[in-house]
């Protein structure tokens, strides 16, 4: 090692020097201090954030009794979980479509399955909106069917994301497999399910993840579909925000940064073991 | 690749569920909102639609047109920054060691990740008048305040006689600074993807030939990486151009954007078509983003190969 940092810096070794280390720890800084000092205050004992006054976890006891805080975080799992299942159903489906047949219209029918992934959000809240009014959506249902407004909203703009996933990974397929397969007897339906299907495996959860991480996170869409009693985690830390700057906040925004880290991280680890180029997200 | 007569009932099976989905729950709300900004407001929740041209030319009234220009206005700064901030991380990220560069990527991703509003709150707690920012800054003068009394100079006061807090939150400052914090992945991927693409062999050609580093950034670099720029700057400028959540929660009453005023229409004003038709402008605004994107980055491919 001490041999390697001891070599003067070459031309193209741009890492090695100083300012261009400063500037990259500069925006690490710029990026993290701010949630790393909110988690970190999540676990202060102080009602001003500001002083350090020893270890608690009494901020996430209160979160945890805050009975309307626990309903806004099992609603928001509810949706996420339906929403992640029919995504990566729809999702793949559109994938394996895109990546296998040539039809007519396809640039156009593969542009408007890239449109929920690139229009403002703020328009897709809003068409929600009106459309579950036009439409007469009925409001008042039990649980977990009240649900359903915020659920289709949410399906509508994380499949898309499912498919870019999907057909990443499908593009390393060799189609000779599955003719092997249908050589040997097997038809369409057996050849799906044991040879393609295994294939898109860690692409399928890496997209399952995904549209996971999108519907827990998603505050704008969500805004404009939700109502009085169908209230979810990020709306619930709106109205707080809103109302004031509390410890509690914190503890609620740290467990759902944790629990956006974990997933982030499985994902990108099933992404790049399958092999594709991440989607990425165009709006924010 | 099959054409879809080979076989018609996968392609159909496959085929008919997601684009069912697509037209009855993406489309159509879309249809309903283009055909509201047509339309004219006949009691408090009836919408007749007419086919007039009121609500999008009461969209480029004056006082509309502003915000529209604000939006633009502050979209345009924070790509601006973003791109300056971005290029030398995306270069570091790229020239570094081989087993750094996930790591490097993935702190870069991993904020992208975390949940806007709960990114946006936490710059609150930086920004505000009494937040981490302004305690630091006041340690600063402190500690520079009891380094001038060392010295004796004390009762000149050269550094005004109390540190007074800024007020940094709830103004455009705070807007601007929360777009940039917000989207600055959005410009490091693309940069990166475009330098790690390049041939090193051209830098070092240039440097070779007895180009400086500066003129090897501005002749080589830049040109190669230009359409990741192109690319960097769209895909940050769109999502900034429709920002809601941070002006709403970091602006001042003076820092409203294009989606606040949508906002605001849909719900407390009331205004649905108007609020259609503003919410299709600023749609057409980010297609005519995309289709510039695609018209140069094709244009820029051609030209290299």
């Amino acid at each position: 090692m001490s041999v390697r940092s001891n070599n003067p810096i070459g031309p193209l070794d741009y890492t090695r020097r100083t300012w261009m280390r400063l500037v990259l720890l500069g925006t690490f800084i710029f990026l993290y201090a701010p949630t790393v000092t909110l988690v970190a205050f999540s676990f202060n004992d102080s009602r001003r954030n500001i002083v350090w006054r020893g270890f608690t976890f009494k901020y996430y006891e209160k979160a945890w009794n805050n009975s309307s805080l626990v309903e806004a975080f099992a609603n928001s799992l509810t949706i996420a979980f339906l929403s992640t299942l029919i995504s990566v159903i729809l999702g793949t489906m559109t994938a394996i479509l895109l990546w296998r047949f040539r039809f007519p219209g396809k640039a156009g029918y593969e542009g408007a399955m890239s449109l929920p992934i690139v229009i403002p959000e703020i328009c897709m809240g809003v068409a929600m909106l009106a459309f579950f009014s036009r439409i007469g959506w009925p409001s008042g249902l039990p649980w977990p069917l009240n649900l359903g407004a915020i659920t289709i909203a949410h399906i509508s703009f994380s499949f898309p994301f499912v498919t870019v996933v999907v057909r990443a990974r499908l593009a390393s397929f060799n189609r000779e497999l599955e003719e092997a397969a249908k050589d040997l007897g097997a038809g369409e339906w057996q050849a799906f399910k044991d040879i393609l299907i295994p294939h898109m495996r860690p692409g399928l959860i890496a997209g399952a993840l995904l549209a996971f991480t999108l519907s827990l996170d998603d505050f704008v869409i969500t805004f404009f579909t939700s109502g009085p009693d169908t209230i979810t985690f990020p709306i619930k830390i709106y109205s707080m925000i809103r109302f004031s700057v509390t410890p509690e906040v914190n503890a609620a925004s740290a467990v759902l940064i944790a629990i956006t880290l974990v997933m982030t991280t499985f994902a990108l680890w099933f992404q790049s073991r399958s092999g594709g180029q991440s989607g990425g997200r165009a709006h924010g | 690749m099959d054409y879809w007569r080979k076989s018609p009932k996968v392609f159909w099976s496959f085929g008919i569920p997601p684009t069912i989905w697509l037209f009855a729950f993406f489309l159509a709300p879309l249809f309903l909102v283009w055909g509201l900004s047509f339309g004219e407001k006949q009691g408090i929740v009836e919408v007749a639609i007419t086919g007039t041209l009121e609500n999008y030319s009461r969209a480029v009234q004056p006082l509309y047109l502003q915000i529209f220009l604000k939006s633009f206005w502050y979209a345009g700064l924070t790509t601006f920054f973003c791109l300056v901030i971005s290029f030398p991380v995306a270069l570091a990220i790229t020239f570094a060691p081989e087993r750094w560069k996930p790591i490097l990527l993935l702190l870069v991703i991993l904020p992208f990740w975390t949940n806007l509003l709960i990114r946006t709150y936490a710059l609150i707690a930086v920004l505000r008048t009494n937040g981490y920012l302004n305690d630091l800054l006041e340690l600063i003068w402190l500690s520079a305040d009891s380094g001038l009394r060392i010295l004796g100079l004390g009762d000149w006061d050269l550094f005004g006689e109390r540190f007074n807090r800024f007020e940094l939150l709830y103004n455009n400052f705070a807007v601007v600074y929360g777009l940039v914090y917000v989207h600055l992945p959005f410009m490091v991927l693309p940069l990166y993807a475009a330098l790690d693409r390049m041939d090193r062999s051209y830098i070092e050609a240039s440097l070779d030939l007895g180009a400086g580093q500066w003129r090897t950034f501005r002749s080589v670099i830049v040109p190669l990486a230009f359409p990741g720029i192109i690319s960097g700057v769209i895909i940050t400028f769109i999502p900034a151009l429709g920002s809601y959540l941070t002006p709403d929660l970091l602006g001042g009453t003076d820092s409203q954007m294009i989606a606040n005023v949508i906002e605001r229409q849909f719900k407390s004003a009331n205004d649905w078509p108007f609020g259609a038709a503003l919410s299709f402008l600023l749609m057409y605004l980010t297609f005519f983003a995309l289709a510039v994107r695609a018209l140069l980055t094709r244009h820029n491919g051609k030209g290299l190969t």
